[in-house]
């Protein structure tokens, strides 16, 4: 690299998706840098900070819980992308796919006959007294087994090169609305760049949701009315509720915008009231439905879980699907791969102690610098302690915290995230990098050919959590070119 | 395709109101600027806060007075007050956010654009020397708001009420702008009916609602206060007229009924057509004759006003119980069908 990236320096001992991953990795992976690589820095930062304006005019908002007064903030955008090729996509797909897979046969399992806690595969009172076990749930069927239509997985990506899972994130995940806006951002500044690249398009997605949705119906209702179900404006990803809708052309309406009837979901509109098929909540498990859940809730549907019992309506992703994202249980998936599916892990965990099991506790607390001790059942990068980068007075904190509850925690090495090329203040510079792929699961999953690549801006930081200062990156997974030998046809097709 | 939400409904509503509203204010103004440069220094200001009913309010905040540059910033943009055009574009943006998935993105940005730019105004650009600009910058805003929705928005059930509450708003402005004039004048002891002074007043009011030129081609001469007052009022042609704009909103009201059978129109369409009768020459004539006959009438248009807002709200926004009856009505929404028994 001559130009853009002449002074760029990846650091020692850390992975580099653009010097390890895409320079490596064939004609087109390269032909992504090469390309930006004859732009000039100046002419680089014009094109930022005309993305940038963009972004302002467009609103496009992520609100931080402790920021009372500001409604909206602007998502940090590097226009720099991340590029994953082809065969490295192809990887992860299989992964991500095989993860679902694995959940809903888990919790189709534990709120069923429950055979992977009697096999003690997964210890039952981690299961029944998680906070987010539903017992309410317990015997629902959803149509197809699809308890977790819309998973986002976080993965990151380790010296080695190996992805790892991170988090599967199968309650309510967020930030897909940023995978398309980034590539929308990319398109009108980069258009040069991109032409004729083969980046696998993401604005399918609205359509594949909808898709997935309608499969979720009850029984017999031909043309299904879906709706988004938002906690509001006052939501963080309430921008990306507005993108949904949009994209999938369906009401977004409020908890105060539906009403329960004989056990039946209605939406209040113009002409009075109309029935709502498939509820896309975007709302909590605790949010839902004060009859059932938190009483005080003024968000939720009073009511919409007798509905869903009586088979009115279908509520994406199923209630209580938080068991098998939380942190604790996260551990066992590796183990439940080869017990549902009797297949190896595609994408191995990170390694991870479960401090509730006195040997992982004592672990813990002798190697305490070395690792990251993370809350379970919480999220969003609050509570968490950096072994490696922590002080003396909040090691000691998390020690004390460790030994009044281990059960409420988890410790894993530190991963040194792989770094991209992002543009700083200084220059081009290497910054912590993770990915989120998005998996929609109706009668069957279909994988977001990209993803949301979240960065850490502060220079060493490994915490790419947005309200943690975070920034995202278009993320261009790169198709196989046809001509590309050893293609196989597909069912019944000609080669 | 589903039918509207009833928020979606009143938020479309609000939407177009606030900005109307908006665009009002700043043309009121500019009209008292006018009346307050060419003749006696800040005593016009008060009278502003009269016709918006914030006198109280602005004194208990300002108990130095009514300067012009406190009652400019005031309206223009103080977050405290709720009547402020910062407000109003602060409210309009927040029901058009509401309105995302409904709004083109045009629509929105331009709204966000322009509510950022009045909220970064400092306090030393609002001053009186800058109102103008200010006002034409405010004006062309909300114009382009209502440009981008006449070019961008579906012609649906939220089109109508989109019509809905910017007819409503400006019917109701417009009679405040008349008011407005007419306190002004009663202000002023010292100047009579129909001298030069008045017959200026009157110019000023015809210019802030952008009416002069189209009053120049219904009367090609003259400037009687009379002509003036029935011109805001009545004629049919000007698109700032009290009964242009109810003709607008019985327009619309006949729309929900018939195309999307909303038939509970018709209940408030009886509702205006009342208001309409006040309008009517016969009636008209009585209350110019009486003293306090214009502002009465300026007065009960905007009760008549309220009182159909009220009735919108109450059948459709959802602010009375749904009724059931609605629940499969036969309307061009009815898409969906369910068949079978749910099962269980």
């Amino acid at each position: 690299m001559q130009g853009l990236f002449a002074d760029y320096a990846a650091d020692p001992g850390v992975f580099c998706e653009m010097r390890d991953a895409a320079l490596a990795n064939g004609a087109d992976a390269r032909a992504c840098f090469e390309r930006l690589d004859r732009l000039s820095l100046e002419e680089l930062r014009a094109r930022a900070r005309e993305a940038e304006s963009q972004l302002y005019d467009l609103g496009v908002t992520f609100t931080v819980y402790s920021e009372r007064t500001a409604i909206d903030r602007i998502l940090p955008f590097d226009v720099i992308p991340r590029v994953i090729p082809a065969a490295e996509w192809a990887v992860i797909e299989a992964g991500v796919r095989q993860r679902v897979r694995t959940l809903n046969a888990f919790l189709a399992d534990v709120y069923g006959p429950g055979r992977v806690l009697a096999d003690g595969i997964v210890p039952a009172d981690l299961v029944r007294s998680n906070p987010h076990f539903r017992a309410l749930v317990e015997g629902f069927r959803p149509p197809h087994g699809s308890w977790v239509n819309i998973c986002g997985v976080d993965l990151v990506r380790g010296p080695d090169g190996r992805f790892l899972v991170l988090e599967d994130n199968a309650r309510t995940p967020s930030g897909v609305s940023y995978v398309v806006e980034n590539r929308h951002l990319m398109q009108r500044s980069f258009a040069d760049i991109m032409r004729d690249l083969p980046i696998r398009p993401v604005s399918d997605y609205g359509r594949r949701l909808h898709e997935a949705l309608c499969e979720m119906a009850p029984e017999g209702v031909l043309d299904p009315q879906v709706v988004l179900l938002s906690p509001g404006v006052f939501n963080s990803a309430y921008f990306e509720h507005v993108f949904l809708a949009r994209e999938m052309g369906v009401p977004l309406v409020e908890g105060r915008d539906l009403v329960v009837e004989d056990d039946r979901v209605y939406m209040r509109t113009i002409a009075g009231l109309e029935r709502v098929d498939v509820v896309y909540r975007r709302v909590d498990d605790d949010f839902l439905d004060p009859e059932a859940f938190r009483p005080d809730s003024l968000l939720g549907v009073p009511g919409i879980v007798r509905a869903l019992k009586s088979g009115t309506v279908a509520i994406a992703n199923a209630i209580g699907t938080g068991v098998a994202d939380d942190k604790a249980v996260y551990a066992y998936v590796p183990r439940l791969v080869r017990y549902y599916l009797d297949e190896e892990p595609i994408l191995p965990n990170v390694e991870t102690h479960i401090c509730r099991e006195p040997e992982a506790l004592r672990y813990t607390l002798a190697h305490l610098d070395r690792l990251v001790v993370k809350p379970v059942g919480a999220s969003g990068g609050y509570g968490i302690t950096i072994g490696t980068r922590a002080s003396k007075e909040e090691l000691e904190a998390c020690r004390a915290r460790l030994l009044e509850r281990p059960e409420e925690w988890i410790a894993q090495p530190v991963v040194e995230l792989s770094e991209a090329p992002t543009l700083v203040e200084e220059g081009i510079a290497p910054r912590r990098v993770d990915l989120r792929p998005f998996v929609i699961t109706g009668k069957a999953s279909w994988v977001l050919p990209g993803g949301l690549t979240r960065v850490a801006l502060r220079q060493g930081s490994l915490v790419v959590n947005s309200s943690q200062g975070g920034g995202s990156k278009d993320t261009w997974v790169l198709a196989e070119r046809r001509f590309a030998a050893g293609r196989p046809a597909g069912p019944g097709g000609r080669p | 395709m589903s039918r509207l939400l009833a928020r979606w409904a009143e938020c479309t509503f609000w939407l177009a109101r606030y900005v109307e509203r908006a665009e009002n204010l700043a043309r009121i103004l500019e009209v008292q600027e006018v009346f307050a440069r060419d003749l006696r220094g800040s005593a016009d200001w008060k009278v502003v806060l009269d016709i918006n009913a914030d006198t109280e309010r602005f004194l208990a905040a300002h108990p130095e007075g009514a300067t012009a540059d406190a009652v400019l910033r005031f309206y223009l943009v103080d977050r405290d007050n709720p009547t402020s055009i910062l407000c109003d574009l602060r409210a309009a943006r927040e029901n058009a956010r509401q309105l995302r998935p409904l709004i083109s993105t045009e629509l929105w940005t331009h709204l966000n654009v322009f509510y950022n730019r009045v909220a970064a105004l400092l306090p030393a650009e609002v001053g009186e020397h800058r109102l103008a600009r200010l006002c034409a910058m405010i004006k062309e805003g909300c114009q382009t708001h209502a440009g981008i929705a006449a070019g961008t928005l579906y012609r649906d059930e939220a089109w109508s009420f989109a019509q809905l509450g910017a007819a409503i708003e400006r019917a109701d402005q417009t009679t405040r702008l008349l008011d407005a004039k007419l306190l002004a004048f009663a202000a002023r002891e010292d100047e009579e009916p129909g001298s030069a002074a008045d017959a200026f007043y009157w110019m000023a009011v015809l210019r802030a609602a952008a009416g002069y030129q189209a009053f120049r081609r219904r009367h090609a001469h003259g400037l009687e206060p009379r002509q003036v007052a029935t011109f805001l009022l009545c004629d049919a042609s000007f698109p700032r007229s009290v009964a242009a704009n109810l003709g607008i909103v019985s327009a619309e009201l006949e729309r929900l009924r018939r195309r999307y059978r909303l038939r509970r129109a018709a209940e408030v369409l009886e509702r205006v057509e009342g208001l309409t009768t006040l309008l009517e020459p016969r009636p008209l004539e009585k209350v110019m004759a009486r003293e306090q006959g214009l502002h009465e009438l300026a007065d009960a248009l905007q009760r008549g006003l309220a009182t159909v807002a009220l009735d919108l709200a109450e059948r459709f926004f959802g602010w009375a119980p749904m009724p059931t009856e609605g629940r499969p009505t036969a309307g061009p929404a009815q898409g969906q069908t369910t068949a079978g028994p749910a099962s269980g």
